[in-house]
This record gives structure tokens, sequence and C-alpha cells, in this order.
């Protein structure tokens, strides 16, 4: 594939390096700093123009015309939009564009929407839900995002002797009480899609999708320790925290924000009224000490500095059991920070970086189908397929219960407009939804192939 | 300093001369010359070393600017000494010295020879001689860049010590791609050119041999008068296609892509063809009275004009009896050169231009001294880094230059010859004037000087720098 990525900065740098070496893609490059341009194209096997990425003339002679991709990545969020926009009407490319003001951000989805974009990533807001998972989940759960890490499937293994033993499939809500759906399970090197007397054993791998509060209660029903922690003391008051806040706070979780300046804690106690906003100096011992930090089960170290946030977490191992979530902005000396033996250190470049490969691999696998996102599931196994349904066609409108589906394929997921819907019998598909769809043994190219012949 | 991966890429650089000596050998057997048994004899020993060196890719396969540089350097010097033993082997040129400066002077697309006679030789040395020409032409790392899976940006620094031009851009994102696309139209002009030189009556084998030599600039050929003796059809011919091998290549990707009037946009194809123009025009009106009609006049001035220019080195006339001005003109073109990311060597257009344009800003500066003006060529800023390293390859010439010539001195020969000996060899053109001029030959140098012509072909065809850096001490050092 051609892909151009718009602005040179850290996370453009690494997207050059990642998409042009590994990934194997003919990489453009445009900046308005020569000296960024050539930086990156003397360390890399790529193209680089100078000029501004948001003009036309600019992007035609960096041969907009034959890209498939276009990733906007300037540290400007408008010129973002613009640039996508522009590149859009100007050539015939998928945009993704890289908007991080808050402001913007919760109308992702309109956005996305009303300008045609493949993609949105905000990388504060990305950071923030993988700290969450961090902070909802233990190791033993997997976790496989897709519909832009809308929905989730969780995947775990059922432990010997557990409830779920010899439980047919549609059993569990009647058992236990709550609604989760049972998507895949893998028996040895076999995957299914299971119907509704599909009887679970011990040992099986299961996939679920289920909405974040449910989960935790599935999984303390059927037992499976979730080491959930209870409680969060987050230092620093930026982007990240808010959106983790929120997070956790939806989770059932109890958030402490410890921030410095007097008018953002009036801020975030504005936004997050149901957490506690601390104002003082994050980096005082005292003050950390006072707030329960050896009592506390997470802690997440958030200020500007990676320094600091480093420091912080060292001194949180030292005196408290919790769980350690690091933010570290600079990516050079991963390696050193690596050997500190904190738990768990988040790079929201790096995430930025992660988020947006992997969409560019769903997308050079969808290629050539109606297929908008394509994940790999299970080592290969199934396949999770993202649609957009256009137009009336024969599978909109009918209760998902009528519909005459193939053999193991399974409908998990309902994006209807950014609210996420874990579809049941009674549920419909409208148009304009986009709809994921879990399959293994064949391939589909379109959402009517999921019907029966 | 990378030694590992330096001999792992000189090793494939053996290998690929294995590959191409097969072809004269080739010609051997259609000829049925024993001159065939040294070819193939050269190009198993080749074949051998370059897989002792080759067999393993090193653990460490990063290569930097320094690396890049030494290699390609170091890389044309040991493609050139193995390139010269079929000559001595078979006899046809016995000392290696002298075997030596015709194999540099073929790769490097100079075309200067130590050989009184041409039409001794055999065909399968003849073939050899003009095949380095082509493969001089367009690089060989470009020709291995387009071939072996070298990735990462790394590869790059090789295209770069290899490409002339003031700066060096891809035509597309990939290194690879953009190599094999600049071997592409390299082909399709000299399977072009073939075709209309046999059409025109040449035989198959004059009409590769003067390809080579035509579309690489090289200059090398088949007989002693070079191109005196063929009809004007074919004269045309030539003159045509080493007008185009001397265009910057990048005008023709943009053909390719139906962006024709780009090409026109290009300053420097339109100050190149228009330098042709005025100077073959000039030519002519001087040289009026030594042919019979205009017609012959214009032919044989476009012809040696765009023989010069474009550094290839071929004549129809001998431009030595030719008046002054005449004769100066063609001097001055030597230096002048062709487009930059062309086959051809000199100066190159491009660097005269921003030389030109700078002198401009300059000149105005002077007269208004806050003026802030931004050189920009084909509508785009040039960058200050191009414009330093632009004077610098300047200054670095006229010192090689008049080094070189210092050295000749020594040989008490007279000025002329020495002064258009270094400017025909440095510039990668052929023939000079007086002793060394287009009926002549280079065998009356002695040895020492016969080096000193070989370093300023191999630092001509190189733009300099690869060849300095390679005698300079800091770049040997490991950290």
């Amino acid at each position: 594939m051609q892909i151009m990525i718009v602005g040179c900065g850290k996370v453009g740098y690494t997207l050059a390096d990642q998409l042009s070496g590994e990934e194997d893609h003919n990489i453009i490059v445009v900046d308005r700093n020569p000296d960024r341009i050539s930086r990156v194209t003397n360390d890399f096997d790529v193209m680089g123009y100078v000029g501004d990425g948001a003009s036309y003339s600019v992007l035609k002679e960096a041969d907009i015309d034959n890209t498939d991709l276009l990733i906007a990545v300037t540290d400007s969020d408008e010129r973002n939009l613009l640039c996508s926009l522009i590149a859009k009407k100007a050539g015939n490319c998928k945009a993704i564009a890289r908007v991080r003001n808050p402001i913007y951000s919760s109308e992702g989805e309109f956005l996305k929407r009303e300008l045609g974009l493949a993609m949105i990533i905000n990388p504060e807001y990305a950071a923030a839900s993988e700290m969450a998972r961090i902070f909802r989940f233990p190791s033993a759960i997997k976790i496989d995002t897709f519909a832009k890490g809308r929905i989730e499937l969780l995947r775990f293994r059922i432990p010997v002797g557990n409830k779920l033993h010899d439980t047919p499939v549609s059993n569990i809500r009647g058992k236990l009480g709550c609604e989760v759906l049972v998507c895949m399970v893998q028996r040895g090197e076999e995957v299914f899609i299971p119907l509704g007397d599909f009887v679970l054993q011990e040992k099986d791998i299961v996939s679920i999708v289920a909405a974040p509060s449910r989960a935790s209660q599935f999984f303390r029903k059927i037992g499976v320790e979730t080491n959930r922690v209870p409680n969060v003391l987050i230092v620093g008051g930026g982007k990240i925290t808010f959106y983790l806040a929120l997070r956790l706070i939806h989770a059932g979780i109890d958030v402490k924000i410890i921030e410095q300046n007097r008018q953002r804690c009036e801020e975030l106690s504005e936004l997050l009224p149901k957490a506690s906003i601390i104002c003082g100096d994050g980096t005082d011992q005292n003050l950390l000490l006072e707030e329960g930090l050896e009592q506390i089960r997470g802690f997440a170290a958030l200020t500007n500095f990676d320094e600091e946030n480093i420091l912080l977490s060292l001194f949180a191992k030292s005196k408290s059991k919790a769980k350690l979530v690091t933010k570290v902005n600079r990516i050079s000396f991963d390696e050193v920070i690596e050997n500190l033996g904190l738990d768990c250190i988040v790079y929201p470049k790096y995430i930025t970086t992660e988020f947006i490969i992997q969409y560019v691999r769903s997308m050079q696998d969808s290629m050539g189908s109606n297929v908008e996102n394509l994940y790999k599931l299970n080592d290969n196994r199934a396949e999770a397929l993202e649609f957009l349904i256009k137009e009336e066609s024969p599978v909109v409108g009918i209760p998902l219960e009528k519909l005459q589906l193939k053999k193991n394929i399974l409908i998990c997921g309902i994006n209807r407009y950014g609210k996420i819907i874990i579809p049941g019998g009674q549920d419909k598909i409208k148009v304009g939804d986009s709809v994921i769809v879990v399959v293994t043994d064949y391939r589909i190219h379109d959402i009517l192939d999921i019907l029966e012949d | 300093m990378n030694y590992g991966m330096i001999l792992y890429i000189l090793g494939w650089i053996l290998n690929f001369e294995a590959a191409f000596l097969t072809l004269p050998c080739l010609v051997a057997v259609l000829y049925q010359e024993q001159d065939g048994f040294s070819f193939l004899g050269v190009a198993v020993l080749c074949l051998v070393i370059g897989l002792i060196f080759s067999h393993k890719k090193p653990a460490n396969t990063s290569l930097y600017a320094r690396e890049g540089f030494v290699i390609v350097s170091a890389g044309w010097i040991v493609m050139s000494a193995f390139g010269a033993l079929p000559f001595v082997l078979n006899g046809d040129i016995p000392s290696y010295v002298d075997a030596l400066f015709e194999t540099i002077s073929g790769f490097t697309t100079t075309g200067a020879s130590i050989l009184a006679d041409v039409e001794a030789l055999s065909k399968a040395s003849l073939f050899w001689r003009s095949f380095t020409h082509w493969i001089g032409g367009m690089g060989v790392f470009v020709f291995i860049l387009a071939i072996l899976p070298l990735v990462g940006g790394f590869n790059m620094n090789l295209m770069k010590a290899e490409s002339p031009g003031p700066s060096v851009g891809k035509l597309v994102p990939r290194v690879r791609n953009t190599a094999m696309i600049l071997y592409g139209i390299y082909f399709i002009i000299t399977v072009v050119e073939f075709v209309l030189l046999v059409a025109a009556g040449m035989t198959a084998f004059d009409a590769i041999t003067h390809t080579f030599g035509t579309v690489g600039t090289g200059g090398f050929g088949t007989h002693s008068d070079s191109l005196a003796g063929f009809s004007p059809a074919i004269q045309n011919i030539v003159t045509v296609f080493m007008i185009l091998s001397g265009v910057n290549f990048g005008a023709y990707f943009l053909i390719i892509h139906k962006k024709p009037r780009q090409v026109l946009k290009m300053e420097e194809v339109r100050m190149y063809l228009g330098i042709i123009l005025a100077s073959a025009l000039l030519i002519a009106f001087n040289v009026r009275d030594m042919f019979g009609s205009w017609g012959e006049t214009l032919r044989h001035a476009f012809f040696q004009v765009g023989s010069i220019i474009t550094t290839t080195g071929f004549a129809t006339v001998d431009f030595d009896l030719w008046p002054q001005f005449s004769k100066t003109i063609l001097i001055i073109l030597m230096f002048v050169g062709a487009c930059a990311g062309s086959t051809g060597g000199g100066i190159k257009v491009s660097r005269i231009t921003i030389l030109l344009k700078t002198i401009k800003k300059e000149l105005r500066m002077i007269s208004h001294p806050r003026s802030v003006k931004k050189i920009a060529m084909d509508g785009h800023r040039i960058e200050h880094e191009v414009v330093r390293s632009t004077n610098v390859f300047i200054a670095v010439y006229f010192l090689v230059f008049f080094t070189s010539v210092l050295l000749l001195g020594m040989d008490e020969l007279d000025f002329t010859t020495n002064f258009t000996a270094v400017a025909a060899t440095l510039n990668n053109i052929g023939p000079g004037l007086e002793l060394v001029g287009p009926t002549q030959n280079f065998s009356i140098f002695s040895a020492p000087a016969k080096f000193v012509l070989m370093f300023d072909m191999l630092a001509g065809r190189l733009e300099l720098f690869p060849m300095l850096l390679l005698f300079a001490p800091s770049s040997w050092k490991k950290y």
C-alpha cells in the first residue's frame, strides 16, 4: 500500500519506521520543517516532501492520487482534520486524523462519520483506555478490542471445576442471572461459534462480549478472580487523567486525583463529580501518605514529567501493594525503564502508533471487499469483521433470531452511532449501523454473505 | 566503520561482475574466438572470491553515510581491478596499468583509451570495453539496489554516493523501486537506439557496442576514427541519443506518468537544451567554411557539441583542427557536463544553474545589503545545505583539477595536452586536444601520470567526495 504520513513528529517518525520497515509499505512523508524531513528520509526508505499537508497542491505533488491511506499526525487538530478532508476530496484514499482536544473528541463519532474519515485517534484517550483495562482486569483475561476500542472481546479459560462446566450456552443467563454473549469457544485446536445448545466444558477458552459493568459482574459470579482494583490514586490532572477517571468511575472504581493547579482541580471536579480531587503537590510524600497511599490498590503516575512519574511509581511501590501504572512520553530510554521493575509502563505515543498500525493491517487484509475492518482472533483461527450497513438489504429490519445465518457465524455487536448494542434475538440491524460479525471457516466479503443461500 | 558489511557488499559486486563477464564469453563463442577463456576464467575467479565474502550476511547490517561512500568508491576500484584482468590474460593489452586505465575509463564512461589501434582487438574485448560503459553509466550500485533486497533506509546512502547531482532524490518512495525504474528507462533507451542503428545499416555488433557507448555516455567505439566512417543517418541517431542520455532521468519518469508539461518546466532540462542549441549554432557559424553544405556543418556541430556536453566523447571529425573559438566552446562545455540524474559527467547543468543564481543573489546583496532572497529552482526553494555543498563541490573540483594538472606537468608534455587530458578525464569525456585529441590516445603518459588520470576518472564519475573520503584517514576509524 502507499501510505502518506503528514507530520513527522515522534508519532510520524515511529510510524514511518514501522510501516516502511516491518510492514513493507511505500511511505511518503510530508512536513513543513525541512530538518524533520531530511532526518526521516535519511533514516528510513521513505520519500519526503517539504510543505503544508493541508495544501492541495502539496498533496497533489506528493502523489495523493495513488495513495491508499493518509495519516495526519501534525501537532494541530484542525490541520489534521483539514488535511484529511482535502486528501479525501483530492485523491481516492482513506484518512486517519489525530485529534486530541477533548472538545472534538467527544464529537469524534460525528466528525468521523460526517467527514468520512476512516479513524480518529486520540492518543490520550487511547492511553487512558489501555490504563483502565490494566486496572479492571487481571492478566488471566485477554482482551481484543474492536470497533476502535468500543467493543471488548474478553477471552478467558474456564478453570477446572468451574460453574460453567457442563453448562449449555443458552442456560448461562438463567444460571448466573447476567447477560453476556458467548462469541467463540476454543477447545484444543478447534474454534467453535457456539449455538444455544453448545455445552461449555472446563479448560475451554471462551470469548465473550459484554458491557463493561456486566463483564465484572459475570466474572465475579463465575468465580474468576478479576483482581479489579477497588480504588485508584492518580497523580497529575491532565487529559489522560480525565479520560481514565471517566472510565474507571464508569466501571465503578473509586478515583482520587491529586493535582497541583487549583483552577484545573476546579475544572476536574466539575467534569468528574464522583471523583475526589485533592489540590496539592503530588511529589510531597506526606501528602501521598495522608491520602492513603499505603492502603491504595491502584496507583497511576500521570504528571507531565517522565522522571517524576518514574520516581512516584518507585515510591508507591515501596510503600504499598498497589498496581502501578506509569506514563512515559519519551520512548528513547524504554529499556532502562523496563528494568526498574515497575508493573505497567504506558507510552501514549507508542499506543497511538500501535492503533494506527493495527488499522493499516486490517485495511490491508480487507482490501477488495466491503469489509470496513478485519481482525484476526485466536491465532488467526477466527475473524471478526466490521461491516457498515449503507443501504436497505435483506438483513436490515428483521429481528436477528429470524435471520437464516450460515453456520459458524455470529453477530456479536452493533455500533449504532457510537452506542454499542450487544445484540439479542429481538434486536434489528438498521441502516447506518456498523455490525461486527465473528466467523470461522469462511471468508466473507459482504454482509449478505452471512445469510444461508 | 562496519567492515563486515563493506566486505559483504564488495563480495556481491564481484558476484555481479562475474555475471557481467559471461556476456563477452558468449560473444567469443559467437565469433569463435579463443579470448573467451580469459573472460570465463576471470568470471570464475570473481565468483569464487565474491562468494567467499558474500555467502554469509554479517550480523550487523547497518550502513551509515560513511560506509556508503567508502563502499561505493572501493566497489568501483575493485570492479575495475578485476575487469582489467581479461585484457592482460588474452594479450590485447599486455600491460596491467594500461588495462586498468582502459577498464576504469570504461566503467566511469570516460572513453579515454591508451590503444593506438582499436580494430586490432578481439570482438570479445571490444564488447567488454563497451559493456563496461553500459554498467557504469547508470551505476552498478543502482543495479544492485534494484536486484538485492537490502532492507532499510541505509541503502539510500549507497544511491546518494553513486548518483550524480547536487541533491539526489527518489522517484518513488522505495529506493529499490526507484532503481528498477531507472534501469527500466535505461534499458528501453538502449533497445530503441540499438533497433534504430541496425535499421540505419549498422552491423549488429557495431550497433550494440555503439549503443552502450552512447546511452552510458561513454565513448568507446570499435573503429579508430570513432564515428567518422558511418553514414550521416547513423551519426544523427547517435547525436539524438547522446543528448537524450544526458537528460535527467526524472524527466522520463514524468513523461511515463503523463506529466510532460512538467518536463518543459524543469529549469535544468531547459538550460541544458538551450546550451546545446546555442553552442552548436555558434560552432556551425564558426566552422561554416570547412564543410560542403549547411546540413553537413550543422550535423557535425551538433554531434560534437552533444558528444562533449553529455561527456560521451565520440567524434565525427577531428575537432582539434577546428578554429580556436570552436575549440574553446567545446572546452567550456567539457566543464558544464550533462544534467544531474543522467548518465553523463561534468560539473552538471543543475550546479551551474545554482551557481549562477547564487552569483545573482550575491550581486543583489552588494547593492541592497538588507535584501532577503531565497534561491529557487523549479518553483522549489533550494535549501542552504544544497547551495553550500554546491559551492564546496566547485572548490574541491578545481582543487583536484589543478593538482592533477600540476602532477601531469612532470611528464614534460605541453600545457594544452595536460589541461585537456585532465578536463577530459575528470569530466568523463574521453578525448581532449593536441596530443590527446580525438585521433590520438593516452598512451603517451607515464605510468604515474596514468594513475593520476585514473583517479580523476573515478573522482569525476563518483562526484569527488566518495573518492576523497576513501583516502581520508578519519573515515577508516572504527568509531
